[in-house]
């Protein structure tokens, strides 16, 4: 176990910029996700880590040690492949002890290693298979399982999970997250699938264009978005994002647009006058309640998920995605009356993109 | 409808015969040719039959010897192009090199022209060093023309080896050394076997070079298969033709049964 510390580490590839002076301390057995879309640097900075990649500026510390310079194979971390890479030519057992057999361990001690990882990973019946033997999901096994069979100090996961099927995903996402409380391994987990983030890492490192958005618990990154790009990328429906003004009106400050007036709490620094409102879809209501704001819209479009319901309705001010819970039979073309919860919006400014509520 | 498919029938046992024509053919001349003493036209086949010109091959010192030679020097020279070829395709597959594109055209050049002005020129050459009249010399051209096969044949293999197969070797503590002889040497090993078998067959079959770089102090078994045809002695010749022959089958039988797809099917996933 080791603490993971990135001081302004950057890497440039010729003139574009993959990794943008990223700092980070990693706690001892922390599970952290780098979530960011697809060329957000999430990648290229979890191989600078695992030494695949050399850093152009910054350092990277395990625990007080500086292994910026050091190459891969003297990290003690091992990493899990998006594509497996588990090897062709060699049995499970074989790939599995590789890490073990290249530190030239004893036979004895390699074989009860090699059992122990592959019990944890319930691959044991599978040992003396070749990989092409094997379906997707035990070769992320056996990849999984050769790469904790060392008990590396660092775990990296580089979208481990991104080949799978649907249904296989859900249940590895709960045996990874699992297996690493019990082996309390740091661990580093790049995605970018946000329910996995959400589901699986203690805090999760918002990415984009290499630089860091927001890091934090599930509950900060929901609740607290730093930003219009991270309150945005997280959360399915997507917030819904609306251009307001800011007025004074009888001592008090409210947003507004056509057909939307909400009055904002009190001691918000406003020092200009054009915002984006965000409000998400749950945070809407089709029953009345205290301190809400009443809007009107013809629904468009209606997903009947039967969980929840996902209604499109058009309003003056724009498209507002709204989800409620349980059946709601709507037709499309219908009138309907949405509540919004006051306590429950996001007010961004237009320029900078910054959340100020 | 019926006669219909009659017709149908015929024209396919026609193309079969055909086919059967145009490959088997040729190979039915050599071997009556390899079986007969006496055969003058106008017959069809020869009026005395025997197995002569074979006892011929295996007693006879000159024969026996020109296909010794022949297969010691394509044994070698499978050695020595897998050596050099191996490490240089490495290095073509995985680093940015400088002048990468006129590096791999220059292992082109051998058989970019007419071999016969080369290869005459590169005795004149290797006379003067005296490496003509010895198997040295025709090493040396066997070797470097056949670079062309296993530098672009194992280029290719290593190419097609993924990457982060080997990355996964050298995150798992490997070093660079290591990880190629555990991960991608055996990985490629149907590349290279691919292309030592090109390159010894090729050089088993290769005529202009051994001539004018052997000749008339050694012969390999295509040398004398000429001089043997055009001494009029088809007998000698067909035989060793035959014998020639061997290799060629014997490698396509081990290609078929052994170079599965499936093998490397299970690269990356």
């Amino acid at each position: 176990m080791v603490k993971v510390t990135l001081q302004e580490v950057t890497k440039r590839f010729g003139k574009t910029t993959a990794v943008n002076r990223i700092s980070v301390e990693i706690e001892k057995g922390e599970f952290i996700v780098l979530l960011g879309p697809s060329g957000c640097g999430k990648t290229t900075l979890l191989r600078c880590i695992s030494g695949l990649e050399k850093v152009t500026e910054g350092r990277i510390l395990f625990n007080e040690g500086d292994v910026t310079n050091l190459p891969p194979k003297d990290r003690n971390i091992s990493m899990v492949f998006q594509n497996y890479a588990v090897w062709p030519h060699l049995k499970v057992k074989d790939n599995i002890g590789f890490p073990l057999k290249i530190k030239k361990k004893p036979t004895q001690e390699i074989e009860t290693k090699v059992k122990w990882a592959s019990e944890m990973l319930g691959i044991t019946e599978l040992l003396d298979r070749y990989p092409h033997q094997l379906s997707g999901g035990q070769r992320q096994r056996v990849a999984v399982a050769r790469a904790i069979v060392m008990e590396p100090e660092v775990l990296l996961m580089d979208e481990p999970l991104s080949n799978l099927d649907a249904l296989l995903r859900v249940k590895m996402r709960s045996e990874i997250k699992k297996l690493q409380e019990s082996l309390k391994v740091t661990t580093i987990y790049v995605t970018h699938d946000q329910v996995e983030a959400m589901t699986m890492g203690d805090r999760i490192a918002v990415l984009k264009d290499g630089k860091l958005q927001q890091i934090g618990g599930s509950n900060e990154i929901y609740h607290k978005p730093t930003n219009l790009f991270v309150a945005g990328f997280i959360g399915s429906p997507q917030m819904n994002f609306i251009n307001v003004e800011v007025k004074e009106e009888e001592n008090i400050l409210i947003v507004a647009t056509s057909g939307l007036e909400i009055p904002l709490p009190p001691a918000i620094p406003i020092k200009k006058s054009e915002y984006i409102l965000g409000i998400r879809p749950e945070d809407i209501h089709i029953k009345e309640l205290p301190n809400s704001t009443r809007v009107t819209g013809e629904i468009y479009f209606v997903e009947a998920l039967r969980s929840d319901t996902v209604l499109h309705v058009n309003t003056d001010f724009g498209k507002l995605v709204v989800k409620i819970p349980g059946d709601f039979d709507a037709k499309e073309g219908e009138n309907i009356s949405l509540y919004i919860d006051n306590s429950k919006i996001h007010l961004f400014e237009k320029e900078s993109e910054l959340s100020i509520l | 409808m019926k006669k219909h498919r009659v017709a149908l029938w015929l024209l396919k046992v026609a193309a079969v015969c055909f086919i059967l024509f145009v490959i088997i053919g040729p190979l039915i001349g050599v071997v009556l040719w390899s079986f007969a003493i006496k055969w003058y036209w106008p017959h069809i086949i020869p009026q005395v039959m025997g197995v002569r010109y074979w006892m011929d091959v295996f007693h006879r010192g000159r024969v026996l010897d020109s296909i010794l030679l022949s297969l010691e020097i394509a044994s070698i020279v499978v050695v020595l192009s897998l050596v050099i070829a191996a490490p240089a395709a490495y290095g073509f597959s995985r680093y940015k090199l400088p002048l990468e594109k006129f590096l791999l055209v220059i292992f082109l050049m051998p058989q970019a022209f007419p071999q016969l002005p080369i290869f005459i020129n590169i005795a004149a050459v290797f006379a003067r060093h005296s490496l003509t009249g010895n198997m040295w010399g025709i090493i040396f051209v066997h070797t470097m023309a056949s670079l062309v096969f296993s530098v672009w044949i194992i280029t290719a293999t290593f190419r097609s080896i993924p990457e982060e197969l080997e990355q996964a070797a050298l995150n798992l503590g490997a070093s660079r050394f290591k990880t190629f002889f555990t991960i991608t040497l055996p990985l490629a090993i149907p590349g290279l076997i691919a292309s030592a078998i090109f390159v010894f067959l090729w050089s088993m079959g290769e005529f202009t070079g051994a001539f004018f770089i052997g000749a008339p102090y050694i012969q390999t078994a295509p040398v004398m298969m000429y001089t043997a045809a055009m001494g009029y002695n088809m007998q000698t010749a067909s035989v060793v033709a035959l014998i020639l022959m061997i290799p060629s089958i014997a490698f396509m039988i081990i290609i078929e049964k052994y170079l599965k797809a499936e093998y490397i099917g299970g690269l990356g996933g």
